[in-house]
C-alpha cells in the first residue's frame, strides 16, 4: 500500500479520525471482522428518540478500515435508526472519494458494524 | 520534513562509485559484448572484469558466474534448471526437491510450480526463529532427491540459516545445494567452497548496484537445463544481449561490498542493536526472528493489537520509510507466509514492522525512529478494540 493509493479524504480520516474511542455504557454495540484478514471493527451507539445521538468506533486494521469507520460514524450521527440502516457499503467508499479495489471490503465492514450495532440496540430494547 | 529511508531490505540506492563506473557504458562503450570488433571488445572486457568481481565476493571462479536479470531469474534458472535436467526422477516415491516454508516467493513459487507438474517437493517447516531443523532435512532426503534449496538469510525476519551444516548434509548425500543469498551478500562473508554451495543467487539492487541485474553462481560440473532459449549467452543458460551497464554496476557493487564488508557490518550491527533495544521498551512489543543468527541490518518487530499497514502509513507521515513483512505481501492482503511460518497467528503477524538499515543509515536517523515509533504505536492502540489497557 502507498499513500498514493488513497484519496486525500481517506488520509484525512485516517490521520484525524472522527468519533474514535471506546464508549461507556453504549445502547448498542456492533463488532465485525476477522483477524485473519486483518480488520476488526467495533461501533458503539447511543440512541435517543430513535436517533443516533452519539457514536464511536474502534478499529484494528489498515488505513482504509480506519478511515471507513471514521466516515461511517460521521455519516450517520444524528440520523434516525432507519435512515442509518440505509447506509450502504457503496456510500462509505463514495464519501471517501473511492477506495482501492482490494480495500473495498473495509467499507463493507464499516456498514456491517453499524448495522450490527443497531440490531444489538433493537434486540436489547425488545427484551 | 526529514525523510528517513529504513527499507534497505527492499532495495538500496545505487552507490555513487557504482553509478560513475556504469555511465560510460551507456553511450561511450555501447558495443555488444558478443561482437568481434573493438566496440564489442571494450564491452566484453568490462563484462569479464565484472564477472571476476562478482566471483570474488563469494569465493568462486570467474567461469562459475553467469549474469541474469536479478534474484528471481537466478532462482528460476537454478531450480528449474536442475529439475528439468533430472526429469527422469519425476513421480518418484521420495522427495526430489527440499526447500523450506519461509523462502522468498521466487523460490517458493518456483518449487510449487515444479510440484504442480509432477516433481515431489518437501517444504520443511521452521522453528519459531525461522531456522530449519537439520534432522528434518536429513530425514527428507532419499535416493530420489536431487536438490536442496534453502535461503541464506530470510528477507523478512533476517534469520540466517545454518548454511555450513546444510552444505555438509547435501555433500554427504550427493545432493545439489542451491541458496538464495540475495539478502546475505555483502553482509555475511561467503565462501561457496567452504559451505559446499553448488548454486547461489545474487541480486544487484540489494547491494547498492542497479536494478534489473543479478548473477547466479554455478559450481563447475553442475549441469542445468536452460529455461531461456536463444543466442546461447552465458554457457547457454541465459540467452540475451549483455546488459553491459548493469553488469558493470553489479561488478563494482560487489567489489565495494567486499572491500567495505567489515566496516559496513560493524556499522549496521551497532545501529540495529540500538533500534532493537529501544523499540523493545514499548510494552507488548516483540522481536521476530533470532537474536544473534540475524542479518546485521534487520530489525523486525511485532506489536500487539495494531495492524502493520496503518503503522507504516503513520510512519510514512512522520517521514519514515519502513515495511511490513515483505513489500509484496501487502498486495495480497494475506498474513506473510514467513510470519505464519514461524508460528504467529495472522492477528499477530499483521502487527509487524520491518526496519532494515543500510550503509548510509545514521545514528541520528535511528534515534528519530526510536523516538517516533512509541507515539505511533500508542495512537493506533488507542484506536484498537484489541487493546484494552
Amino acid at each position: 500500500m502507498t499513500t498514493d493509493m488513497y484519496t486525500e479524504k481517506v488520509l484525512d480520516h485516517f490521520r484525524n479520525p472522527r468519533n474514535m474511542g471506546k464508549m461507556e455504557n453504549p445502547d448498542g454495540v456492533g463488532k465485525v471482522g476477522n483477524p485473519n484478514c486483518g480488520d476488526i471493527m467495533v461501533i458503539y451507539i447511543k440512541v435517543k428518540d430513535d436517533r443516533i445521538s452519539d457514536i464511536k468506533f474502534q478499529t484494528f486494521g489498515c488505513t482504509a478500515a480506519i478511515s471507513s469507520s471514521s466516515i461511517a460514524t460521521e455519516l450517520v450521527k444524528g440520523k434516525t435508526l432507519d435512515e442509518a440502516l440505509k447506509l450502504t457499503r457503496g456510500d462509505v467508499a463514495n464519501e471517501l472519494g473511492g477506495l482501492p479495489a482490494i480495500k473495498m471490503h473495509c467499507s463493507n465492514l464499516a456498514a456491517d458494524a453499524l448495522k450490527a450495532a443497531i440490531e444489538d440496540y433493537r434486540k436489547k430494547k425488545t427484551r | 520534513m526529514q525523510k528517513i529511508y529504513m527499507d534497505y531490505g527492499a532495495t538500496t540506492p545505487v552507490d555513487k562509485e557504482v553509478l560513475d563506473e556504469m555511465l560510460p557504458f551507456f553511450d561511450k562503450y555501447y558495443g555488444n559484448a558478443s561482437s568481434i570488433h573493438s566496440f564489442g571488445i571494450d564491452a566484453f572486457n568490462a563484462v569479464e572484469e565484472a564477472r571476476e568481481r562478482v566471483a570474488k565476493i563469494i569465493g568462486a571462479k570467474n567461469d562459475e558466474i553467469i549474469f541474469t536479470a536479478g534474484g528471481t531469474e537466478s532462482d528460476n534458472i537454478a531450480i528449474k534448471g536442475v529439475a528439468f535436467k533430472n526429469k527422469d526422477k519425476k513421480s518418484s516415491k521420495g522427495y526430489n526437491i527440499i526447500t523450506c516454508a519461509i523462502e522468498h516467493p521466487a523460490v517458493l513459487e518456483t518449487c510449487k510450480y515444479l510440484d504442480s507438474i509432477g516433481y515431489k517437493v518437501k517444504f520443511l517447516p521452521v522453528d519459531k526463529y525461522g531456522i530449519i531443523k537439520l534432522e528434518d532435512l536429513e530425514k527428507a532426503i532419499s535416493k530420489d532427491t536431487f536438490l536442496i534449496t534453502i535461503m541464506f538469510a530470510n528477507n523478512e525476519i533476517g534469520t540466517i540459516e545454518p548454511m555450513q551444516e546444510i552444505g555438509k548434509i547435501a555433500k554427504k548425500h550427493n545432493v545439489l545445494f542451491h541458496t538464495d543469498a540475495v539478502q546475505a551478500v555483502g553482509k555475511v562473508p561467503i565462501d561457496v567452497n567452504k559451505l559446499n554451495i553448488d548454486l547461489l543467487s545474487i541480486s544487484s539492487h540489494k547491494i547498492y548496484g542497479p536494478k534489473g541485474i543479478g548473477a547466479l553462481y554455478i559450481r563447475k560440473g553442475v549441469k542445468l537445463q536452460p529455461i531461456l532459449h536463444g543466442g546461447g549467452h552465458e554457457l547457454g543458460l541465459r540467452s540475451s544481449t549483455y546488459n553491459t551497464p548493469g553488469i558493470v554496476g553489479l561488478g563494482k557493487a560487489c567489489e565495494l561490498g567486499l572491500k567495505r564488508m567489515d566496516e559496513d557490518v560493524l556499522h549496521m550491527t551497532t545501529l540495529r542493536d540500538q533500534l532493537i533495544k529501544n523499540v523493545l521498551e514499548i510494552e507488548e512489543s516483540y522481536l521476530n526472528g533470532h537474536f544473534s543468527k540475524r542479518l546485521c541490518n534487520n530489525a523486525h518487530f511485532r506489536f500487539t493489537a495494531i495492524e502493520g499497514e496503518s503503522l507504516n502509513m503513520m510512519l510514512n507521515d512522520a517521514g519514515i520509510a519502513a515495511a511490513t513483512g515483505s513489500a509484496c505481501s501487502s498486495k495480497k492482503l494475506k498474513a506473510s507466509h514467513v510470519l505464519t511460518g514461524i508460528g504467529l497467528t495472522p492477528e499477530l503477524a499483521h502487527g509487524s514492522l520491518r526496519l532494515s538499515l543500510g550503509r548510509k543509515s545514521t545514528k541520528e536517523e535511528v534515534e528519530y525512529v526510536c523516538d517516533t515509533i512509541p507515539g505511533v504505536v500508542k495512537k493506533l492502540r488507542n484506536m484498537s478494540p484489541l487493546w484494552n489497557r
